[in-house]
């Protein structure tokens, strides 16, 4: 037996394993997702009918599907950076020489990740009462008018990036803190004698020296944050006025609650299309930045 | 390895000789009360043994078009007589007319009406009711007293009226709780206009007609005068001792709020509120014929067994039993005869209530429709929709929702 026979006998079960659970199911979805799938097809298989790309082209016809692709991104856009500003931040304060009690705040810090997002939900649901949450008891005692953090339109979104930002910043923090902990203690050293201020050091020997974790995390968070759905689920059930309402939630809706799995199928391959294009994106223009 | 044999054999064999048991699906706090009724019945039919198993409500609908997918459905199952058409158009659902037939207990014209037809559809009998689910106003007498009306609202007129001198919005006092992302409440006022909801044999969305329009004007209205607060059911964390408080005057809601009240607000209180039926355009109006049947699925293997169940959980005595363990309301006239029920000041309205309700169109799709109707409705309230723009809207995505319904009616005609 030659080696290259060998090495795909070894192999094989991996492969089998994904092509049946992963691959196989994908390639179901696509189909699924040229047809008409509904209850009806659910019902008797006479009642399915093959619509070609017609389920796309209704998607783009859809204002609630538009809303709800605006919604992901201002989720991503806004998102992503607080939250990864917020995970760098908690790194370098935790790999700072000046912090006490490290291991007590790198586990406290971390806490909100390992929690599972709807009791965390649940929790911050009530924090966000308009009438009775500590959020706007506190911005009473500075005497702001309260805020209708959940119930507005304009602040749900908001307030959702915020929830998520802190439930997740612990899990980037301490791939940073690995990250920082990394960087040569000479490259400080010699930056130092040449005279660099602190955040001199930090603009031109931590941040490049960072800048294949920086990448990492951001396609990571990117990629994380399109997925959208389980504080919208918890917190205000896609509303007020569908203005939390992500890509997933919707397909979360027309899939499982109404079991339309023709046009929930087609949603799913649009978002895989548009994360696939922005993370492309992202991995070009680091690239074209290294190059330079 | 032999400790595994011996365990499958153990099961093989406790399979073997327990054929009768009896799966039986119940979704709300519904499963608790059930659980207690068991014991009566097993004594009486020593070969059945019912396995309840309690499911949340919030994901009873997305479990049960997953067990039909994938054949796994239980035997019996309690199930909201809105969702009936769904599993009867899936082939889900067994007839049950024989059964009542020969049924000395089950007798169809002790039944409230509309609450029976909703669980007929293209005239054959798919679920017997086992309680009902109609919404109508809880209401503080002493508030209304106070401000000089010494009866409940007969017509939207003397609502509005009512509504407006019970209603400070300076000081977060409404008229009224109507959650906005809650459809019942529209859909109850919808139902008092004689248009039906759906037209063409249910093949178009009928929300433009002159009779919706007038309800849901009616419904934003409330809230553009601030006689209703626009929040949704997520930022309301406590009605029940809000209305105590007064923040509320009225609130449309379920019957399952009468043992609420009763547990939630101090004893001194309890004469201060009362429940009324629905005020119509002009006079008493219909109101929703909601609540949950018992159906038999065709796929069981047990349907004698289960019908026997059935049967049984259809007593009146049985039925007031349960009544006592959940404040679910028995959907059989008899059963109100008892001073439990019949005796009670607060369920007198729901009583009236019972002959007038109006179901809901029985089309698959109709749960959707509801929710999409709401969302809609939700922003006329918010202000980006006039009336006749959100009714365009509704009956504009009711449309494309029934595409399919069409495509397949027409389907069905032309093979004809």
């Amino acid at each position: 037996m030659n080696a290259s026979r060998a090495a795909w006998l070894f192999l094989a079960p991996a492969l089998l394993v994904l092509g049946v659970f992963f691959l196989l199911p994908v390639l179901g979805a696509l189909l699924l997702s040229f047809t008409d799938y509904d209850l009806y097809a659910l019902a008797n298989l006479h009642n399915l009918r093959f619509v070609a790309l017609g389920n796309y082209w209704a998607l783009l016809h859809r204002p609630l599907f538009w809303a709800a692709l605006g919604h992901t991104f201002y989720f991503v856009v806004v998102g992503v950076p607080l939250s990864m500003a917020a995970s760098l931040g908690a790194a370098l304060l935790l790999h700072s020489r000046l912090a006490r009690f490290k291991p007590f705040f790198r586990t406290a810090l971390f806490a909100p990740v390992v929690t599972t997002a709807v009791a965390m939900a649940v929790v911050w649901r009530y924090l966000f009462n308009t009438k009775y949450g500590w959020a706007n008891h506190l911005l009473g005692m500075l005497g702001i008018h309260p805020v209708n953090w959940l119930g507005d339109p304009h602040w749900a979104m908001p307030t959702i990036i915020l929830f998520a930002v802190w439930k997740n910043f612990g899990y980037n923090m301490i791939i940073f803190l690995a990250g920082l902990q990394a960087v040569p203690l000479e490259l400080y050293e010699a930056a130092r004698i040449d005279g660099a201020s602190t955040w001199r050091q930090f603009r031109h020997v931590t941040l490049p020296m960072l800048g294949p974790t920086l990448l990492m995390v951001a396609i990571l968070t990117v990629s994380g944050y399109f997925q959208l759905f389980a504080e919208p689920y918890v917190m205000t059930e896609g509303g007020p006025l569908q203005s939390t309402t992500s890509v997933l939630y919707l397909m979360y809706e027309d899939g499982f609650k109404w079991w339309n799995l023709g046009t929930a199928s087609a949603e799913a391959f649009v978002l895989f299309m548009v994360m696939f294009a922005v993370t492309a994106a992202m991995l070009r223009l680091a690239r074209r930045r290294e190059a330079a | 390895m032999l400790a595994f044999a011996s365990l499958w054999l153990a099961g093989c064999a406790a399979r073997g000789s327990d054929t009768h048991t009896l799966v039986f699906w119940t979704f709300g706090p519904e499963g608790d009360a059930v659980i207690r009724l068991l014991p009566a019945f097993e004594r009486t039919h020593p070969d059945i043994h019912v396995e309840v198993q309690q499911l949340p409500l919030s994901a009873a609908h997305q479990k049960l078009l997953t067990a039909i997918a994938g054949g796994t459905v239980p035997d019996m199952a309690q199930l909201g007589n809105t969702w009936l058409p769904e599993l009867v158009a899936l082939h889900a659902l067994v007839p049950l007319q024989q059964r009542v037939d020969a049924s000395s207990t089950v007798k169809p014209s002790d039944y409230f009406g509309s609450i029976w037809s909703t669980n007929v559809i293209d005239g054959q009998l798919y679920g017997i009711p086992w309680y009902i689910d109609t919404r109508l106003l809880f209401y503080r007498t002493d508030l209304l007293r106070k401000a000089g009306f010494d009866a409940p609202p007969q017509s939207w007129a003397q609502w509005r009226r009512m509504l407006a001198a019970l209603s400070h919005p300076r000081r977060k006092i409404y008229g009224i709780l109507m959650p906005t992302n809650e459809y019942d409440q529209l859909l109850s006022l919808a139902l008092q206009e004689p248009e039906p909801l759906l037209r063409d044999g249910n093949r178009y969305g009928n929300f433009e007609s002159a009779g919706f329009k007038r309800a849901l004007r009616f419904y934003v209205d409330t809230f553009r005068l601030h006689q209703a607060p626009d929040v949704t059911n997520v930022e309301v964390t406590n009605p029940w001792e809000e209305f105590g408080r007064g923040v509320y005057a009225f609130y449309l809601s379920g019957p399952w709020n009468i043992a609420e009240f009763r547990k939630r607000l101090p004893a001194d209180e309890q004469d201060d509120w009362s429940t009324a039926p629905l005020p119509g355009p002009d006079g008493p109006g219909a109101g929703l014929a909601g609540g949950a049947s018992l159906v038999v699925f065709r796929a069981s293997r047990h349907q004698r067994a289960a019908w026997a169940l059935i049967d049984y959980l259809s007593r009146a005595q049985v039925q007031q039993h349960f009544y006592r363990l959940t404040g679910d309301m028995p959907p059989r006239r008899s059963s109100w005869n008892s001073p439990l029920l019949g005796g009670d000041p607060k369920l007198r309205a729901f009583r009236e209530q019972l002959e007038r309700v109006k179901p809901t169109p029985a089309v698959p799709e109709w749960e959707r429709i509801a929710d999409m109707m709401q969302q809609v409705a939700a922003r006329a309230v918010a202000g980006e929709l006039t009336v006749d723009q959100a009714a365009a809207e509704m009956d504009r995505r009711a449309d494309r929702i029934l595409a399919k319904r069409r495509w397949m009616l027409d389907h069905a005609e032309a093979r004809r």
